[in-house]
């Protein structure tokens, strides 16, 4: 079995869509942007109607019941399922099935909210996002929806810079293509690792692919070389006469 | 073909997607006659490109679009004003009548708690002590005495406003939260509907024993059939959720838990639309200095519409649509 945060969806195109899902801390880290903003919005509303006198008193407890209650439904529903905090960390709430959240899903959820923070600081929700597969908390489960990130935050495309680094390299090994994609994996990750980590990582390989038993290039650089090839050459060898994404290399 | 010969094929009508799927995100109303081949193509791509292994970025870019696109493509419908009406006068009243175990749990534990509760508090008074405070007794007895005729708040039309807001904010809360703790397998519902049909009971008895019946009933009459009615509701609608985890029946709990939550969302809707007509009830009208006759009328009248609505509205519709 293979463990990681994917949620997939099969699509009617007959396409499956992968979904990142998020887990604890971030949402977590959201939730407490948006009391923030739930805070003082209402701390500076009342503050503001103060001369209003008793009526005022009303004035901001309907607001407060709106902040509690309807703030995070109102934001998912017109916002494509993210709250101000969500949003700030690159979150959103869609349903299992990837499409929007609705407004059943949405008050659902938001609403059960309340059950998840039982018996104290959302220890429910905690147990539950560990319980199951997709980081659902109750509300989750009952509303059927996921909490992933966003689908617009995508990764920058991995380019090879000319000049920097090793010339492109064959692997001197046979690859399967769960292997080759990990070796191209690694290149486009590599530069997110810090330099020690990813040569760490390298160590092993580096050998094993290249074959050189002396190289110049530390042990990451080779394995980013025989990457490069891999990508350049294709997996079906066909001869490409130039590479659109790399000419804009500085 | 590698994967450089397949990116410079497909970047333009990904690029076109891209933009139109902005243009939808961002409220506009482009046209879309492209946007089924568009996605088809994307949805091929990316297959392809998983298939044959190209790079994480790509597949991943390519996942993104095709999301964005699924999204739009097969975004349900928002609800309309006629779904509204629909809600009111069809929808809600029959999903109470299908929850009507459910219903019938919650309404003898309210009433019959409070009842008896009451009715302990009538035999022996002091035994109101023991359910509230001598803080709170004083406090009520001060709001309904029985030697001003009406029940007193300061401030007049100013306060009016303020209530109406308390009641929404606290008794809207209260609504939503007896629902929600209704996941704890039905216990915290229970709780929350035994808990306030028992003060009510005790409330109502210790005002009859200390002679402030005729401010208290007058002033409550008005909005009780909504207000309690919706409580009633709400602890219906958590305990079918709770049951949904200790008897799920044929499915899976999460399953189970996730058609019952369906199920009883009209219950949660239309409790706090009730509780949102009792606050202004409870604000602008119980309180007001309207003669008592004229109270009670109203408030019996509130009684019988509440529940003939709930019994029988959505009834023939129904009927007719199905045949």
């Amino acid at each position: 079995m293979r463990v990681d945060t994917l949620h997939h969806v099969e699509t009617p195109e007959g396409v499956e869509l992968v979904l990142r899902c998020a887990g604890p801390i971030p949402r977590a880290i959201a939730w407490g942007v948006d009391l923030v903003i739930r805070g003082l919005g209402v701390g500076i509303l009342a503050a503001g109607l103060q001369w209003l006198g008793r009526s005022s008193m009303g004035l901001v407890l309907l607001v407060l019941f709106f902040a509690e209650w309807l703030y995070p439904v109102i934001f998912e529903v017109f916002w494509r399922g993210r709250t101000p905090g969500k949003r700030a960390l690159g979150l959103a709430v869609v349903r299992d099935d990837g499409l929007p959240v609705d407004w059943g899903s949405s008050v659902l959820r938001n609403l059960l909210r309340t059950a998840d923070f039982l018996p104290g600081m959302f220890g429910a929700a905690l147990i539950s996002m560990m319980a199951t597969k997709s980081f659902k908390r109750l509300g989750d489960l009952a509303a059927g929806t996921i909490v992933i990130y966003s689908a617009s935050e995508v990764a920058p495309a991995w380019r090879v810079e000319r000049g920097k680094g090793l010339l492109p390299h064959a692997p001197v090994v046979a690859l399967t293509l769960d292997e080759q994609r990990a070796v191209i994996a690694f290149a486009a990750r590599a530069a997110a690792l810090g330099q020690s980590r990813a040569d760490e990582l390298a160590l092993v390989a580096a050998q094993t692919l290249d074959g050189r038993t002396h190289s110049n290039g530390t042990p990451s650089e080779r394995v980013i070389a025989v990457a490069s090839w891999l990508r350049e050459s294709g997996h079906t060898a066909g001869d490409v006469g130039h590479q659109p994404s790399t000419e804009e290399a500085s | 073909m590698n994967q450089n010969a397949f990116c410079i094929i497909a970047e333009p009508a990904w690029r076109k997607l891209e933009l139109l799927l902005t243009e939808i995100e961002d409220g506009k109303k482009p046209d879309v006659a492209e946007l089924p081949r568009l996605f088809r193509q994307v949805s091929k791509d990316l297959a392809v490109a998983r298939s044959r292994g190209f790079d994480t970025a790509l597949v991943e870019r390519l996942n993104g679009l095709a999301l964005r696109a699924h999204q739009v493509v097969y975004a349900t419908q928002r609800g309309s004003l006629s779904r509204l009406a629909g809600f009111w006068t069809r929808t809600f009243p029959r999903a109470v009548r299908a929850e009507w175990r459910a219903m019938t749990v919650a309404l003898v534990l309210f009433y019959g708690g409070g009842l008896v509760f009451g009715l302990a508090v009538i035999i022996d008074p002091d035994l109101a002590y023991r359910f509230m405070s001598p803080y709170e007794v004083d406090q009520m007895q001060q709001m309904y005495d029985p030697s001003r005729e009406m029940i007193t708040r300061p401030g007049g039309a100013e306060s009016d406003l303020m209530m109406f807001g308390f009641y929404i904010y606290n008794n809207v809360g209260i609504a939503f939260r007896t629902f929600a703790s209704g996941l704890v397998f039905g216990l915290g519902s229970f709780f929350s509907v035994a808990f306030n049909g028992l003060v009510l009971g005790v409330v109502a008895a210790h005002l009859i024993n200390v002679g402030a019946a005729n401010v208290f009933f007058p002033f409550v009459i008005g909005h009780g059939a909504p207000e309690l009615t919706a409580i009633v509701i709400s602890g219906a609608a958590g305990f079918r959720l709770g049951w949904a985890l200790v008897a799920p029946g044929r499915l899976r709990r999460a399953e189970a838990l996730k058609v019952a939550a369906r199920a009883v969302l009209p219950l949660v809707y239309g409790a706090g639309g009730m509780l949102v007509a009792a606050a202004y009830l409870e604000g602008f009208w119980s309180a007001s200095a309207a003669p008592k006759l004229l109270k009670y009328v109203v408030g019996a009248a509130l009684w019988i519409a509440t529940a003939g609505y709930l019994l029988f509205a959505g009834r023939y519709r129904g009927a007719q649509r199905a045949a």
